[in-house]
């Protein structure tokens, strides 16, 4: 639909773009310390960074830039349903708050750097390692390629075509990656999130007052959901309400096992930093809030596309001026670029530590870990890139759905050991393969819908797949364990070994 | 004290205490202004358990 390039949208857009390209390569001097001698250093900044830091580096990566073109084309199409992602980002801070914490203090006082050095040191088991390393990778590389689909959303808006913005923005994006870390993603977090807030601001205010208020914002959408009719609506349909619960609580319990988000909870200076940023991270899920209504305000607008995605982009075009666009498409695109970056960093210090030094060189230095880890995020990033430009979009999306399940499987393996003693490794591995498979295998037969259902005295319940998946892990755990300490009661999995 | 930390689970996952239209604020339906209303609520409750906590352990 957009032929036309926009130039002066795509001045401003590339102003942006280069502002943050030449931060992320100076960023590897900000805070200095030796980025190539040390994985703390490179994968984790050097594990100081204080509250501002943390704010703008969790936020700027927890609320990605597919989020912002996602979110409001999902409230486009379906209504109310859309909006799990409210309440699953509101409580996912009381967890936040009282189990992160914890796992920072573990992973502080050993030196662990992924999620899974803090299962290994816990349980001993290599097996449990693997199985939680393996899955972190698996299910950050379709995230990943998610934040390309969302960056060539603004960028097809702007009326380039083809692939080469893309490669060429990624490109850059791998290159100061590698040559400052965590450090390069955390500085851009501040510019791409002050940019976020003020096109969000600008947005909630003029637009409503452009289209003549809220009320009359959600009596068009209610309009246009009446005229289309099934499970679309203002108010959630009374079989949506368990669905709608159940993706919140499923979400918020795997928001941080993903590798992204821990890295920003590992990097930080203390335990306190990460309580007062449950505090305070709050503030984004308000912006959240207000980025799903832009679904609505599309009606409002009048707004007429063919692929929900496009929501954003075009609404942004038919009420800001070229300029204003612009800016709007550079904070998305660059939102795109701190959440990318620091996924292939969390992908890569799992690739690292757990791959890496356990199976390939167990006495690698810590500079041979650093260079491992520079490797495998360009790596990394470049699976992401060839998933986007060989397979098709809906392949990512699919991916990225299964992802959430699979991270979710990893829960009680790293949660768990913080609170009680009692699994043993065997039985964690065994929930977590059966959780695995179950939650794949009943997404997958459902036509890669995130809903699962079961029949109980007569009544019919859906539910969210990766939320069913972690029961039955949890209950195969337990069985397991019990099992496992009647074969060998001598309780191998109760002390760290290495 | 730390009790608090559960009332966001209760107040947004318990779905049919706020899946209504009315009364709408500011022309938002109460759908949506209740659980844009838990934003700072929560914020608030996390401040207050981490305010009570014991000072030894804060850092």
């Amino acid at each position: 639909m957009a032929n036309q390039i926009d130039w002066v949208a795509l001045a401003v857009f590339l102003f942006f773009f280069l502002l943050v390209t030449v931060m992320g390569f100076l960023a590897a001097r900000w805070k200095a310390g030796p980025v190539s001698a040390h994985l703390d250093e490179w994968g984790l900044g050097g594990r100081q960074f204080g509250i501002w830091i943390t704010w703008f580096l969790i936020g700027g990566d927890f609320y990605t830039a597919y989020t912002v073109i996602a979110v409001p084309a999902l409230v486009y199409a379906v209504g109310a349903y859309g909006f799990f992602a409210l309440p699953y980002t509101i409580i996912v801070y009381p967890f936040v708050f009282a189990v992160m914490p914890l796992l920072w203090k573990v992973a502080q006082a050993n030196g662990y750097v992924t999620a899974a050095d803090v299962v290994h040191g816990t349980y001993g088991s290599r097996g449990l390692e693997l199985a939680v390393a393996l899955t972190g990778m698996v299910a950050t590389m379709p995230y990943i390629a998610l934040q390309l689909i969302g960056m060539g959303v603004t960028i097809k808006a702007m009326g380039l075509t083809g692939d080469l913005p893309i490669i060429a923005a990624f490109i850059i994006l791998a290159l100061y990656t590698y040559s400052s870390g965590l450090r390069a993603p955390a500085l851009i977090a501040f510019v791409k999130d002050i940019m976020i807030y003020i096109v969000v601001l600008v947005a909630v205010i003029v637009v409503p007052a452009q289209l003549g208020g809220y009320g009359a914002v959600f009596s068009a959408a209610s309009d246009a959901f009446a005229a289309k009719g099934g499970d679309t609506g203002l108010i959630l349909k009374p079989s949506q309400i368990l669905p709608y619960a159940t993706l919140a609580l499923g979400s918020a319990l795997a928001a941080f096992m993903y590798p992204h988000t821990l890295t920003g909870v590992f990097a930080s200076k203390s335990a306190d930093t990460i309580r007062k940023n449950a505090i305070l991270l709050p503030a984004y899920t308000l912006l959240l809030g207000l980025i799903a209504l832009l679904g609505y305000m599309a009606y409002a607008a009048h707004i007429k596309v063919t692929s929900p995605n496009d929501v954003v982009p075009e609404l942004f075009k038919a009420l800001f001026s070229s300029w204003f666009a612009g800016f709007a498409f550079a904070a998305i695109a660059i939102g795109a670029l701190v959440p990318a970056a620091v996924m292939s960093i969390g992908a890569a210090n799992l690739f690292t530590r757990n791959v890496w030094k356990s199976y390939v060189d167990p006495g690698i230095s810590h500079a041979g870990e650093a260079a491992v880890a520079k490797i495998a995020s360009l790596v990394v990033k470049l699976g992401a890139l060839a998933f986007i430009l060989f397979l098709p979009v809906q392949y990512a999306l699919d991916l990225q759905l299964l992802g959430g399940l699979w991270i979710l499987q990893t829960f009680p393996a790293l949660v768990f050991g913080l609170f009680t003693r009692w699994f043993r490794s065997e039985g964690l591995l065994v929930g977590w393969a059966a959780g695995i498979l179950w939650g794949s295998w009943t997404a997958w037969s459902n036509g890669l819908k995130p809903l699962a259902s079961i029949d109980l005295g007569g009544a019919h319940y859906v539910f969210y797949v990766g939320l069913g998946a972690l029961v039955l892990n949890v209950v195969v755990a337990a069985v397991a364990t019990v099992i496992a300490g009647l074969i060998s009661p001598k309780p191998t999995g109760a002390t760290a070994r290495s | 004290m730390r009790i608090l930390l559960l009332a966001p689970f209760v107040g947004l996952l318990w779905v049919p205490f706020y899946n209504f239209q009315e009364p709408a604020l500011f022309g938002f339906p109460f759908f949506y202004w209740y659980q844009l209303a838990w934003v700072p609520i929560t914020s608030v409750l996390i401040w207050l358990v981490h305010r009570a906590r014991p000072r030894d352990d804060a850092p």
